[in-house]
This record gives C-alpha cells, sequence and structure tokens, in this order.
C-alpha cells in the first residue's frame, strides 16, 4: 500500500487532477485510486520497465550528449469525452480555416481584399512562397494533411491555442509509442478506464495521403520522405512508414525527369505519386529553394506544379501558421466559416502598431516575446525569466524588425501530478492535438501528444531541453461503445460568444532541431 | 525496394554472420591455446592473425605475441576493422538506415545489442569469454527473428545473401590458414568448432575427426548450413528468388551466375581433387565471392545517380 499522492501539493495554476478545494476531479478519481495502491517501490519498477520498452525500440532522445529513453511520465493526463468533443471541435474548425486561408493567400486573396488580413503581413511572411505555390490548386484541394495544434490550459481552466503547426508537426509517433508502453507497464489501469484508442492514427494517416493523390492515380504508390538517420524526428519517420507499410525515402532515392517523380529500387526506378516529407519547404528542391540542399529532389517542386506528385503538407503552409498572422485566426474562421471560433488564442500585441510597441516594450520584462516566423519555439524570451541583456536584445531586435516579432503575456500552464526522482510533483504541461485532412474530413486523433517541463516550475516542455511526456486519455463517452464513435467531424458546429481571452503564453515550446515543427 | 535499403540490409546480413563467426573463432582459439600450447604462443598468434584475415601488421607489433592481448585487439581494438565490436557496430548502423523495412521485433534486438554493447564488454579472458558467447546469441537472436518475424521477400533475401556470402567468405579463409595440416587432429577439432561444426561433423562420420573427412564436411556437406556448399546454395537461392529471370541459355543474371558457378564447381569436385590443390580451390571460392560482391552490388545497389547542382 502506497501514499504517493499524500504529499503532493499543487502550486498556483489549475491543476488537471486536482481542484482548488483539493478534491479529485472526477474522471481523475479511478486514477487516483489506483496510483494510491502503488508504493515507491511499485511505482519505480514500472519506470524501470518503461525504460526497458523504450529502449529496446530505439524510442530515445540525446540530452546533453546522452541517449535516454524517451521520458514518458506514468501517470497519464486525462481528458473527459465531453471536454475532448469541444476540443475536437476547435482544432477541426481551425483547420478548415487555416485551409481556406492558404488557398486564398495563394489564389485571389479575397481576405486581404477585404481588409480582414492585411496584405503587407501576408507578403512579408518569409514562408510566403508564391512562385513555388501560387496559382495552383494541389490535389483533393488540401494544403494541410497533417496539422499539429497547441493548446495550454490556463488559471482559469480554459484551453487555449497557443500556435498552430502546419509545416511539418511532428510528436504523434510519441502518441502511439506511450499508449503501448502505458498497456505494458499499467495493463490494469486500462480495465479500469475506457480509453479512445489512438493506433489508428497510421492507417488514417495513409487513407488520408492515399485520397489526396493526383487526380487519376487509382493506386497511389505513397513514400515518406525523411532527411535521414541523423535528424532528431528519425524515430518517428520510420515508425509512420513502417505502420503505413510505405517506403521510407532520403532525398538521395528520388529522381525527377520530365516532371515525373521516381524512386530507385532494385528493380529500376518506379514512380511516385505521395511524397509525405518531413524535410523543411527550404531543403525540399534545391532548384526551387535553398541550392546547396542534398536533403531533397531536384525537381520534385514543378513535377507538384505539373500535378503528377502530392506533396504533403504543401509548400508554403508556414504563411498560415506566422505567429503575426495567428492574432487573425479567430477572424479569419468567422470570414471563412461564418461561425466563431470555439478556440479561443491566447491575447497578442502586434508590433508593427507604433503605440502597441511602445506600450509592449515599456513592459519589456512582463511579455513573452516571440519571433513571428519561428517554430519549434526558437528565439522565444519569456520577460519575467530572462536576463537583463537578454531583454535588451530584444528590445533592438524589435525596433529594428517590428514585423518579425510578437509579444503574448504570460501566465502559469496548468500542472498534473508527476513522478520526478521519488515523488509526485506538479509540473506544467500543454497538449498538441493531431488533426489529419483527406479533403472530406478533418480528423483529430483523440487526445494528443502532452508534454510536460520536469523542471520544477519550468515551463519548458521540450524534449531536447528536458521535458517529458504523458499518455493522454480520452475516456469514452459515458454509455457509449467507443468503437462505433463517430470520428469525423461534421460542419455546422455549435458558436459560442468570442469571450475575452485571459492571457495566456507558450513555455519555450517545442524547440527541436532542424526540419521539425 | 529501394537500392539503399538492400544494400543496408545485405550489409546487415553480413555483419551480423562476421560478429557471430568472429566471435565463436576468437572464444575456441583462446581456450584451445590456453589448453594446448605445444606449438608455442608465438606460432598460434600467427595462425589467430592469419585466421581473423588482419592486415594491420603496425598494430599488431604493438600487440604483440601473447595470445590474451591479440584476443582483445580482435575483440575490440578500433584499429582492426573486422573487430567484433566494430561487426556489432556496423550491424546496427546498417539496420538503423533501414528499420523500417525490417520487423519491430527485429529492429529491437539489434538495438539493444548495440545499447548493451558497452556494458557487455570485457577486459580479462575470462570476462571475454562470456562477452563472446553473449555477442553469438545475440547474433543468433537477430538472424532467427529475421528468418521468424520478416516475410520471406525481396528484404529478407537480402539479409540471407550477405549471411551467406559472409559465411563463406569466413570459412574459406579459416580452411586456408591449414591449421590442421600444423597441428594435426587438435587443429581440425578447433576448426571444426569454429564453424561450431564440431558435434555435427561427430554425428555425420561417428568417428574422430581426420583432415580430409573435415575438409569435406567443412566444404562439400549438403546439410550442414555452415558448410561452403550449403551457403553458396542458400545465396544462390535467394539470388534466384531475387531475379528470377532466365532464358534458355541458363542463369539470367550475372550474380547469380557467378556464384552458382562457384557452387556448381563445389557439387561435382572430388575429395581427392580438392585435397590435391586445396589452395588453388580456395583462391578461387574466395575470387568468386568477391566478385559476385562487385556484380551484386553493381545489379542491385549503384542504381544512385550522383546529381551535382551547385550554382
Amino acid at each position: 500500500m502506497g501514499d504517493l499522492l499524500d504529499a503532493y501539493e499543487p502550486i498556483d495554476a489549475w491543476d488537471e487532477m486536482f481542484d482548488a478545494a483539493g478534491d479529485t476531479r472526477l474522471d481523475y478519481r479511478a486514477l487516483y485510486e489506483h496510483v494510491q495502491t502503488l508504493s515507491k517501490h511499485d511505482f519505480d519498477e514500472r519506470c524501470a520497465t518503461r525504460d526497458r520498452v523504450f529502449r529496446d525500440q530505439g524510442i530515445t532522445f540525446a540530452h546533453s550528449g546522452e541517449e535516454r529513453p524517451f521520458p514518458l511520465d506514468l501517470v497519464p493526463r486525462v481528458i473527459s469525452a465531453t471536454e475532448w468533443s469541444q476540443i475536437e471541435r476547435g482544432v477541426a474548425q481551425r483547420v478548415r480555416a487555416l485551409e481556406r486561408f492558404l488557398d486564398d493567400v495563394y489564389g485571389p486573396g479575397e481576405i486581404m481584399r477585404a481588409g480582414v488580413v492585411p496584405r503587407r503581413l501576408v507578403v512579408t511572411s518569409s514562408h510566403f512562397h508564391r512562385a513555388a505555390c501560387g496559382g495552383i490548386s494541389p490535389p483533393g484541394g488540401v494544403r494541410v494533411h497533417v496539422a499539429g495544434i497547441d493548446l495550454v490550459r490556463d488559471a482559469a481552466g480554459k484551453m487555449c491555442v497557443l500556435e498552430d503547426n502546419l509545416r511539418i508537426p511532428s510528436g504523434v509517433s510519441y502518441v502511439v509509442e506511450n499508449r503501448r508502453a502505458m498497456t505494458h507497464v499499467f495493463p490494469e489501469l486500462f480495465a479500469a478506464h475506457r480509453v479512445q484508442p489512438v493506433s489508428d492514427y497510421p492507417a488514417r494517416l495513409l487513407q488520408a495521403l492515399s485520397a489526396t493523390a493526383p487526380r487519376g492515380v487509382d493506386d497511389p504508390r505513397v513514400v515518406l520522405l525523411t532527411p535521414g538517420v541523423h535528424n532528431p524526428a528519425y524515430f518517428e519517420h520510420s515508425f509512420l512508414a513502417r505502420q503505413m507499410g510505405v517506403e521510407l525515402v532520403e532525398g538521395r532515392d528520388l529522381v525527377c525527369r520530365d516532371n515525373v517523380l521516381y524512386m530507385l529500387t532494385t528493380s529500376g526506378e518506379e514512380r511516385v505519386d505521395v511524397v509525405y516529407r518531413r524535410v523543411d519547404d527550404e531543403f525540399l528542391d534545391p532548384l526551387h529553394f535553398l541550392p546547396t540542399s542534398m536533403l531533397g529532389c531536384p525537381g520534385i517542386v514543378n513535377a507538384a506544379r505539373a500535378g503528377n506528385v502530392t506533396i504533403a503538407n504543401f509548400l508554403g503552409n508556414g504563411v498560415a501558421d506566422d505567429k503575426a498572422v495567428y492574432p487573425y485566426v479567430p477572424a479569419m474562421i468567422e470570414f471563412y466559416l461564418g461561425e466563431r471560433a470555439l478556440l479561443s488564442n491566447v491575447e497578442t500585441f502586434m508590433l508593427d502598431d507604433e503605440d502597441v510597441r511602445s506600450w509592449a516594450l515599456d513592459r519589456l520584462d512582463q511579455l513573452v516575446w516571440k519571433p513571428a516566423d519561428g517554430s519549434g519555439g526558437k528565439g522565444i524570451v519569456i520577460g519575467p525569466r530572462a536576463e537583463a541583456d537578454a531583454l535588451e536584445a530584444v528590445r533592438v531586435a524589435v525596433e529594428a524588425a517590428p514585423r518579425s516579432w510578437i509579444a503574448q503575456q504570460p501566465v502559469a500552464l496548468s500542472t498534473a501530478p508527476t513522478y520526478v526522482g521519488t515523488e509526485m510533483k506538479p509540473r506544467h504541461l500543454d497538449l498538441r492535438p493531431f488533426a489529419l485532412n483527406d479533403g472530406e474530413n478533418v480528423w483529430v486523433v483523440p487526445g494528443g501528444l502532452t508534454r510536460v517541463a520536469l523542471g520544477e516550475g519550468s515551463l519548458v516542455v521540450n524534449s531536447s531541453q528536458g521535458g517529458g511526456s504523458k499518455d493522454t486519455w480520452v475516456l469514452a463517452p459515458h454509455g457509449a461503445d467507443v468503437e462505433h464513435e463517430a470520428t469525423a467531424v461534421a460542419d455546422g458546429m455549435e458558436c459560442e460568444p468570442l469571450a475575452r481571452q485571459p492571457f495566456d503564453m507558450l513555455p519555450a515550446a517545442t524547440e527541436q532541431a532542424a526540419q521539425q515543427q | 525496394m529501394l537500392s539503399r535499403i538492400a544494400e543496408s540490409l545485405y550489409w546487415l546480413g553480413r555483419y551480423a554472420e562476421r560478429a557471430e563467426v568472429t566471435a565463436r573463432i576468437l572464444d575456441v582459439y583462446s581456450h584451445a591455446l590456453l589448453e594446448d600450447r605445444v606449438g608455442g604462443e608465438e606460432s598460434a598468434c600467427r595462425r589467430l592473425v592469419e585466421a581473423m584475415g588482419a592486415t594491420e601488421p603496425a598494430a599488431l607489433v604493438e600487440v604483440g605475441t601473447n595470445v590474451e592481448s591479440l584476443v582483445g585487439f580482435f575483440v575490440d581494438d578500433p584499429r582492426f576493422d573486422g573487430s567484433v565490436v566494430r561487426s556489432l557496430e556496423a550491424m546496427w548502423e546498417n539496420a538503423r538506415g533501414a528499420r523500417e523495412a525490417m520487423s519491430s521485433e527485429m529492429w529491437g534486438s539489434i538495438n539493444a545489442t548495440h545499447s548493451a554493447l558497452d556494458a557487455r564488454r570485457g577486459r580479462s579472458v575470462y570476462a571475454q569469454h562470456g562477452f563472446l558467447g553473449w555477442v553469438r546469441d545475440r547474433a543468433a537472436i537477430v538472424s532467427g527473428l529475421a528468418d521468424a518475424t520478416m516475410s520471406h521477400d525481396d528484404t529478407w533475401r537480402f539479409i540471407v545473401l550477405g549471411r551467406s556470402l559472409e559465411r563463406v567468405d569466413l570459412t574459406v579463409r579459416l580452411l586456408s590458414t591449414r591449421l590442421g595440416d600444423a597441428w594435426g587432429t587438435a587443429g581440425w577439432v578447433a576448426t571444426l568448432r569454429c564453424c561450431a561444426a564440431y558435434e555435427s561433423y561427430l554425428r555425420t562420420y561417428r568417428r574422430g575427426v581426420e583432415g580430409s573427412k573435415a575438409l569435406e564436411f567443412l566444404l562439400l556437406d549438403r546439410l550442414f548450413p555452415r558448410s561452403v556448399f550449403h551457403a553458396l546454395g542458400a545465396a544462390e537461392t535467394a539470388l534466384f528468388d531475387l531475379d528470377p529471370t532466365s532464358d534458355r541459355h541458363g542463369a539470367g543474371s550475372e550474380p547469380r551466375r557467378v556464384v552458382g558457378r562457384a557452387c556448381a564447381d563445389l557439387e561435382f569436385i572430388r575429395v581427392a581433387e580438392l585435397e590435391r590443390s586445396l589452395p588453388e580451390h580456395l583462391a578461387r571460392i574466395e575470387r568468386a565471392c568477391s566478385h559476385a560482391h562487385d556484380v551484386i552490388a553493381k545489379r542491385f545497389f549503384n542504381n544512385a545517380i550522383a546529381i551535382r547542382w551547385s550554382a
């Protein structure tokens, strides 16, 4: 008999497991009861099993030059069916609006003509690739095949969108592998809960990729393009390729001729129809982008423009997940879908307005500063925690290029009990649900990747900086059968009034090496 | 399948086999030599160097003529390319680039082997024995998982092809050291043990070890999977399945022709004939292996087109 959670002391933030009075939240009760039956010794034993499961499969990451098993915390994060259905609809809504936005800015530009999103904001985005993507509609009309929408829960318990990842979001393999490891380590917990499964993600991804193959291709050949074994996300690339049963190719395996893409095989060249690429735009085609890149395939962009190959995600999506465009997403949802945003944004300050800028710069040490075109948390400065010279550097940078920065108000992220050392401690976390668009429906994998900042008080959830993760359990609706849950999210959802948003912020989140979001 | 993946799998097969056989040779030698030092330590060392195919004379002079330090050198000295540890690392490196082509169980086993390598490595002769046994076990598990958890399609055939050619190579090299000639029955016993063939030999011939019989067994036996004939046959089958084109004038593909010819030579030779000119026959098989490797690389791996697009 243990008492692992007896000494748990929530800090000044929304706690996922306990309410303000210290009572266990309804959906956590069964989990709480079970964890309480375990001693530290039992728990350490489960941790050892987990490490073995991960290490043997090579699910590791490099931290301070050492290969460690992926740090999965064994206390899962639980999301009720009711809350999940709101998140799911909100994420799907957002993805549909962002798809429309991309189609619009690379096409007629109606939203700019209507003055809803300023034209100069779009055309000055470093990810706006008009030459490569303008004037064509990709197969199935899909540009965002895979999206990762980062959510955080603020002090009041409300889920907000922190950022959108529409280029090459990563982390979904950990969603599937965390679940697999948890079923090995804590089989009895699954008996006590009805958790919505996540294991069909690869099959659905393949379905979405096949559905968006070039017109006239009945049995498309899909491949996954990786930068190679030295990419930090290589495990994920390999995992997805294996789970989908498609070839994992590198740039050197591909060749383009007469706008048709081939891969080099033991029986000669074979035609490729769909490329799920995990290589950044800039490295994808030396003829269009960086001429020195060895990671891509010369000619692939023209093959896509000719309609002979599908590139997923499509090129130029970065203009829609640009931080300076982010504040306009709720307006986009209204403009394109005629709906109010189901998930709110975090309050963000646009610095190209002089008054806002000087107001914000006066509060340099109170705000969070983010480069507008960055992804994965690169270059983010958290005012209240930054050194004076770092803040001064931000001031200089912002004054030199106001378009390149945004400012946001910081707040504490929600916390959940996390096994640190030998004790349960409150640690901050976020959530990245993954959405797939096959051109007909947007499907959101139940849950997503919950990332945890393992350091005390830390807001950095990034695994390369010592961040961890939790298995994310979306509980089945009461009385419903998981197997028969409707999975696609239909249009025409109910609308909530657009509430004034509490402040929020991104912990220096998903910092990962190149070629990742 | 992708040429790059095919090449990785082929090398994975070769390195797994090399690690296993090398570990067995080192284990057998170090113990046989500890038991019986009749031939003198110096000549024993010379034989071991030959058996390992070592060609780093400068480093070997430094190591000296001491069986213990020599075994240590062959286990993990970075100056020796064919070391046991290097083979395991190379096996892992090739597997890593091709992991989506193999079963999860197989990759898991290879990766677990690689992760445990540092902790397992021994320093003393006693510890080396444990380590070498562990290496053999791990290699056998990898090889077994390849056979038992993968479809026997092209993916698997490239592993088998690499494994079989490496097996031929190593057995031929071992026979070329003519350990038996110099050392009599004990030498032949050691040679058989190095190929894990000693007990099978005894069961097959039901009498003590004789040079010509041991030679016959290791080169020509149809049922023992480590005989040169058997391994060449496995390579030929894999090559036929990989590229089953043929016409009325024999084998369609060059790799299969090269391997099949070496195999046929052995199939129809008389043992007496073989014994009379053993070095020539061994050299011919060795040449066939190396030629087979070249034509396999040309046929299956060299599809890559070098593209330069510097401005």
